[in-house]
Parts: C-alpha cells; sequence; structure tokens
C-alpha cells in the first residue's frame, strides 16, 4: 500500500544511536529502523557513564524509550556486530548503516608502572560503579589515603566526587551494591585532581566544580602558586571560562566567610587540584608489586588560552599515593576491518557523518567526533548525521530504489549462528526487576550486574 | 498513526481529568520555583516522566479547554532553525518548553526541565528579556555548555509566560554543525 520502506540500521544504543533514530523518524514517513546493541541493555553511557549522583542527566531515557517504541524502530540488545554478525552482512541487508557505538577503549598514560595494581583508568573505575558487567572484576583497593587522577575533565570530577561523597549520599543513588559497600571500607581521604596545564585549561564545567566546592565533609587545598596571573586574564575570557575561573580562583585564593572556615575544620576529607604537572612514571616500593606514588614532572605553560601548551621545565616530584585512576580520554576501537578506521584519532573517518569511501555508511556520537561531548553535544551531532542521511535519500546519491530485506535477512542469520537478540519489550522486563529491586533499599534500580543474570530475566 | 495519535490525546484528556498528570505550570510552587517534586520520589518521578514524555505533543496548561479567555493569552512567537516563524497562543503559567512541545517545535528537553542540560537553548527577544526574572545559578551553569551562547541566551525550560511577555520571540539557535573533522568550513552558498 505505501512505498516500500527505507531501512536504516544503528549500531549503538547510546545517545547517538537514539538520536540518529529519532531524527530519522520523525523526519521521513517511510523509515524503518532497527538499533543492534551488542548487551542486552540498551542507552550506552547514560546508564553506564553519567554518575549515579546525576539521575536527572538520565532523564533522557525517556526520550530514547519513546523512540524505541516508536512502530517503526526496533531494537536488538545481545548482538554482537563485528562478532555475531558482519557490517557487510548488514549493507546487504539495509539501504544504510549508522555506526554510533561510541568510545569503548582507553587512551594510555605511556608511562613506566601504568600496569602496577592500583592503578586503574576512569573508564573502567566509572564503569565498575556503573554496574557496565566487563568493569565488575575490578575491585578496586580503596585502602589507602591518598589518590591521584590524572586529568582535569568532568570525568575526573565525577571520580573525585564518587570517591569523597558522604556514604549517605550514595545510598539513595543507582551505584550498584559492590561499590557501595567498597566504597563503605573506602580509606580514601584525599583526592589530587594533577593537569599538565593551568587553571584556565582545566577540561571540565562548573556544575561538577561546584559540586566538588559543597560537597559535604570535604574541604579543598590547591596551590595557590598556580593562580599567578588568574586574576588578570579573567576580563578577557569568555563566559563559561571565565565564570568556571571565578570559581576556581574564588575557591583557591579568597578568605572563607566564618561559616566556611568552620565547615572546612569539620572536613576530614581533602581534594584539590594540582596543575602543570606531567606524570612521568608511576612507583612502586621495591619489591612490592602495588602503586606507592606518581612521579610528575613540573610543566610551564606556552601561550595562553585554549590553545597553550605545556612544556617540561626539568624540574620532577614525586607524590606519595596508593591509587591512580587515569581520567585523560576514552578512545574508540574498530570492530570490522571493512569499516575505514582512522588510528591516529580512533575515529571513523567522516564528512559530516557520511564515512569515507564507503557508500552506505554513516556514523554519529563519539565514534563520529572523539569522544568529548555531552549528551547535548552528541544530540547536535547524531541530528546532523541524519540530516546527511536524509539529504543523500533525496538527492538520490543513497539508492534507496530497490526493496532490502532488513531484519528478516539478520534474524535468521543470528537464528543459525545461535544468537538471540533481546527485544525492547525483553529489556523492560529486566528494566522492571532492576526498579523494583532498588525499592527495597531506596534507590531508583539495583543494576544486574552480569550479562548472564540480564539474559535469563530476558528470557524468563 | 492518526488511530494511536488519537488514542494517546484521549488518554492524555482522561488522565488529567482525573489528575493523574500533575499540571505543574499551574502549581504556586512551580511558579515561584520551589518545586522539588523532581528529587522527591524517584519511582513516581520516573513514572510521572514517562507521562510527560508520552504525552508531550499535548502537555500545558488547561489544554483540556479551549476557552481563550483574553485576559490569559500571551501571544509568543518561536523561530524555527530554518528561520520559520510559528506563532502560538500560550496563557499565563505555561512553562515555554512544554508549549513548545505542544505545538511540534523542534525543541528538545533532554532533562525534562530539571536544569541538567542545555538542550532547550533559546535567544530571548530584545524586548522581552529584561522582562524575565534573573536566571538562578544552576541555570547559568547549564547555559555555559550550550553552542552559540549569547546574551539574551535562555532555557526555555526556566520560562513561564506572564502577561508582560505578550508578543515574546523565541529563537531556536542554529546548531547545526557543518563542520569537517578536520575543521574545514565549508563556504556558505
Amino acid at each position: 500500500l505505501l512505498k516500500p520502506y527505507k531501512s536504516v540500521c544503528i549500531v549503538g544504543s547510546g545517545p547517538a544511536g537514539f538520536y540518529t533514530a529519532q531524527h530519522l523518524l520523525k523526519a521521513h514517513q517511510n523509515v524503518q529502523v532497527d538499533v543492534y546493541e551488542r548487551l542486552p541493555v540498551p542507552f550506552g553511557l547514560v546508564r553506564f557513564g553519567v554518575a549515579p549522583d546525576h539521575p536527572e542527566v538520565k532523564n533522557v531515557i525517556n526520550t530514547f524509550t519513546q523512540t524505541a517504541k516508536h512502530p517503526r524502530c526496533s531494537f536488538y540488545g545481545n548482538v554482537n556486530v563485528g562478532e555475531d554478525v558482519s557490517v557487510d552482512e548488514l549493507q546487504e541487508a539495509y539501504h544504510a548503516i549508522v555506526l554510533s557505538y561510541g568510545a569503548e577503549g582507553n587512551r594510555s598514560v605511556g608511562v613506566p608502572g601504568e600496569d602496577l595494581p592500583g592503578v586503574y583508568s576512569a573508564k573502567d573505575f566509572v564503569g565498575w560503579y556503573n554496574g557496565l558487567p566487563s568493569c565488575q572484576e575490578l575491585r578496586p583497593d580503596l585502602s589507602c589515603e591518598t589518590a591521584v587522577i590524572l586529568g582535569q575533565g568532568n570525568v575526573a570530577l565525577d571520580v573525585a566526587r564518587i570517591l569523597l561523597s558522604p556514604l549517605d549520599a550514595l545510598k539513595k543513588t543507582d551505584i550498584t551494591q559492590p561499590a557501595l559497600e567498597a566504597l563503605a571500607q573506602s580509606r580514601v581521604c584525599r583526592v589530587l585532581i594533577v593537569g599538565r596545564r593551568g587553571p584556565m585549561q582545566v577540561a571540565s564545567t562548573i556544575k561538577e566544580l561546584r559540586e566538588m566546592v559543597n560537597l559535604p565533609g570535604t574541604r579543598p587545598e590547591m596551590v595557590a602558586a598556580d593562580f599567578d596571573g588568574v586574576a588578570e586574564a579573567l576580563k578577557d575570557l569568555p563566559r563559561p571560562r571565565k565564570r568556571l575561573t571565578e570559581l576556581m580562583l574564588k575557591t583557591a585564593l579568597e578568605m572563607p566567610t566564618e561559616k566556611e572556615q568552620e565547615r572546612r575544620k569539620k572536613a576530614s576529607r581533602i581534594w584539590g587540584f594540582r596543575f602543570f604537572r606531567s606524570p612521568v612514571e608511576i612507583l612502586a616500593e621495591p619489591g612490592c608489586n602495588r602503586v606507592a606514588g606518581v612521579r610528575l614532572a613540573v610543566n610551564k605553560l606556552e601561550g595562553s588560552g585554549e590553545k597553550a601548551q605545556a612544556v617540561l621545565t626539568g624540574e620532577v616530584e614525586d607524590v606519595p599515593c596508593g591509587l591512580v585512576i587515569s581520567s585523560i580520554g576514552y578512545r574508540s576501537l574498530p570492530i570490522d576491518p571493512t569499516v575505514p578506521f582512522d588510528s591516529r584519532r580512533a575515529i571513523v573517518p567522516n564528512s559530516m557523518g557520511r564515512v569515507h569511501n564507503a557508500a552506505g555508511l554513516y556514523c554519529s556520537g563519539w565514534l563520529k567526533t572523539g569522544p568529548t561531548g555531552v549528551i547535548a553535544t552528541t544530540m547536535n551531532s547524531s541530528f546532523d548525521t541524519a540530516r546527511s542521511l536524509l539529504e543523500d535519500v533525496e538527492s538520490g546519491k543513497l539508492d534507496v530504489s530497490s526493496a532490502k530485506p532488513g531484519s528478516h535477512m539478520i534474524s535468521s542469520l543470528l537464528e543459525k549462528r545461535g544468537v538471540k537478540p533481546v527485544t525492547f519489550s525483553d529489556w523492560e522486563k529486566i528494566d522492571d526487576l532492576e526498579t523494583r529491586r532498588g525499592e527495597v533499599s531506596g534507590k531508583p534500580r539495583e543494576k544486574i550486574l552480569t550479562v548472564a543474570a540480564m539474559l535469563k530475566v530476558a528470557r524468563g | 498513526m492518526a488511530a494511536s495519535a488519537a488514542a494517546r490525546t484521549s488518554i492524555g484528556l482522561t488522565l488529567r481529568f482525573h489528575r493523574v498528570i500533575p499540571d505543574c505550570s499551574k502549581c504556586p510552587l512551580y511558579r515561584l520555583k520551589s518545586c522539588t517534586s523532581n528529587r522527591a520520589n524517584p519511582q513516581r518521578r520516573s513514572s510521572f516522566n514517562s507521562f510527560r514524555t508520552m504525552n508531550r505533543h499535548l502537555q500545558t496548561s488547561k489544554c483540556n479547554s479551549n476557552s481563550e479567555d483574553p485576559d490569559d493569552v500571551v501571544n509568543v512567537v518561536f523561530i524555527d532553525r530554518s528561520g520559520k516563524r510559528i506563532p502560538v497562543k500560550g496563557k499565563t503559567g505555561d512553562n515555554v518548553l512544554f508549549l513548545a512541545h505542544k505545538h511540534g517545535i523542534e525543541l528538545e528537553g533532554a532533562c525534562e526541565a530539571s536544569l541538567a542540560c542545555s538542550t532547550c537553548h533559546v535567544y530571548v527577544s530584545a524586548a522581552h528579556f529584561d522582562k524575565l526574572p534573573e536566571p538562578e545559578e544552576r541555570e547559568d551553569d547549564m547555559l555555559d555548555m550550550a553552542p552559540m551562547l549569547q546574551e539574551n541566551s535562555r532555557l526555555a525550560c526556566q520560562i513561564v509566560l506572564t502577561p508582560d511577555l505578550d508578543g515574546i520571540e523565541l529563537t531556536l539557535p542554529k546548531v547545526t554543525r557543518n563542520f569537517y573533522v578536520d575543521g574545514h568550513v565549508p563556504k556558505p552558498h
């Protein structure tokens, strides 16, 4: 009765995948969108990356749920694109593929000692407390007093905040039960957040900084000299950078009110930025295979603003610590040899979401732009990719003249290979169980922590 | 699609009639920004939110009544990303983000008005900008994250209509990133 459907396949069910789907479904009456996801559960970093104490940021799940339940959208969880089915096979089945599987790898610091016990990537640490199945065996050792976080972006601040938050605050969040228990035993009471450059180059944003400044039971400890020249530079800064820098200056240099002085005296936990420091080695006690400290090279800045560069001065300093968390960025990985991949920048090379030299292939989210930005950034980028795809349908650049078998073909391939996809209503069983379990302890949900357990609930 | 839209409309009206969906825009706590319901009961909040999302194209104040009491009407013009002017009639007490959703304006509200994102960023007409109450610190913090921030930027989810905002024009920022990965900016044509 209607013109044949254009069928589009989206790989990855985080914000990039769902926002691309949303835009395609809204803009075109005749598009069928199938979203494939490796895990049995959808939503990517909204579920596994956003901090447990930021539940409002997760409200976007309601929008994504609405999209998933659209009559022309289907969700296929538990399908590993690259292993269970190839991108070539998807291209046979669909008119277009949008790769939006994000960045699951780590940027490595590249210094000796990085593999010592007690050194973790922020990605894995966050995955651990957020219930990512592949990170549940992390069992980080929190028995030391001082933790050093390398990197000064929002992920670094999230980690610092979770390490130092009063347990009462965490108890009512969707942080996993094992993480809560580990943090209850934690002796970490001093967290240093280390960056190569200065206060005016921090990558974090004001909301997260304010949360640290206001974190109950903690007080800030900064190095005043790190802020030389900053007050003078304020007036020329654009508004977001200016407000952020003002808050940092105030926290580092201003004499606190009496009330604040009282609060700080009572605080048993300490946090602070350390600027102009690059890690050159992670140290262990002789004969002991555990991190005991970080050797930091002292930098000076050349240039100013966002483009300022850190230059070694030759000085080094050693900071004793028992926990090192490297928060210097995520990294996309190639999942299929037929898909072009730029390993220098760790993205799929593209122009406005159109993958280079690959007709019918598109990308959105961190895989397209690199692993920076919040949900809103990814949203805009995904809408752009959807627009590129729709333009290509319009112009004929994307050939949609003949019908494609879509999910019928993929479903039978998967069945032959013994792979049983998880549908969206299967996910809703998992969602329902997690929510009900959470109610018992006053949490929004008690996450299920293994793929096997998720599948059991999905099938049940 | 039409059948399911009609079904949703009737569900929405029924739910409001039976007071299942609270009508925030009429609540004095909401208007005074003293509402804490987003933090109160997470279970209730999440089911409430899914109702709000389900009815995103319908929800605003008094929308089960077609009365257009002239004293209540506040004329709003949305200017979408293509420059098209879309005049709508709102009412005193309406939350501008939900008004936009009611009229199908492409304004996302990813965090559902909880000041945890900047996706409802709009530019406010000069004549009305100063009539809005000062943003609270949390709104300013979120605005800092919005691309193409201007002097007259506000978050739509924090704008509640009053009679003196009649004629307000809200422009959606053109946030298309027509940039190549290597930073090349295509020349406008």
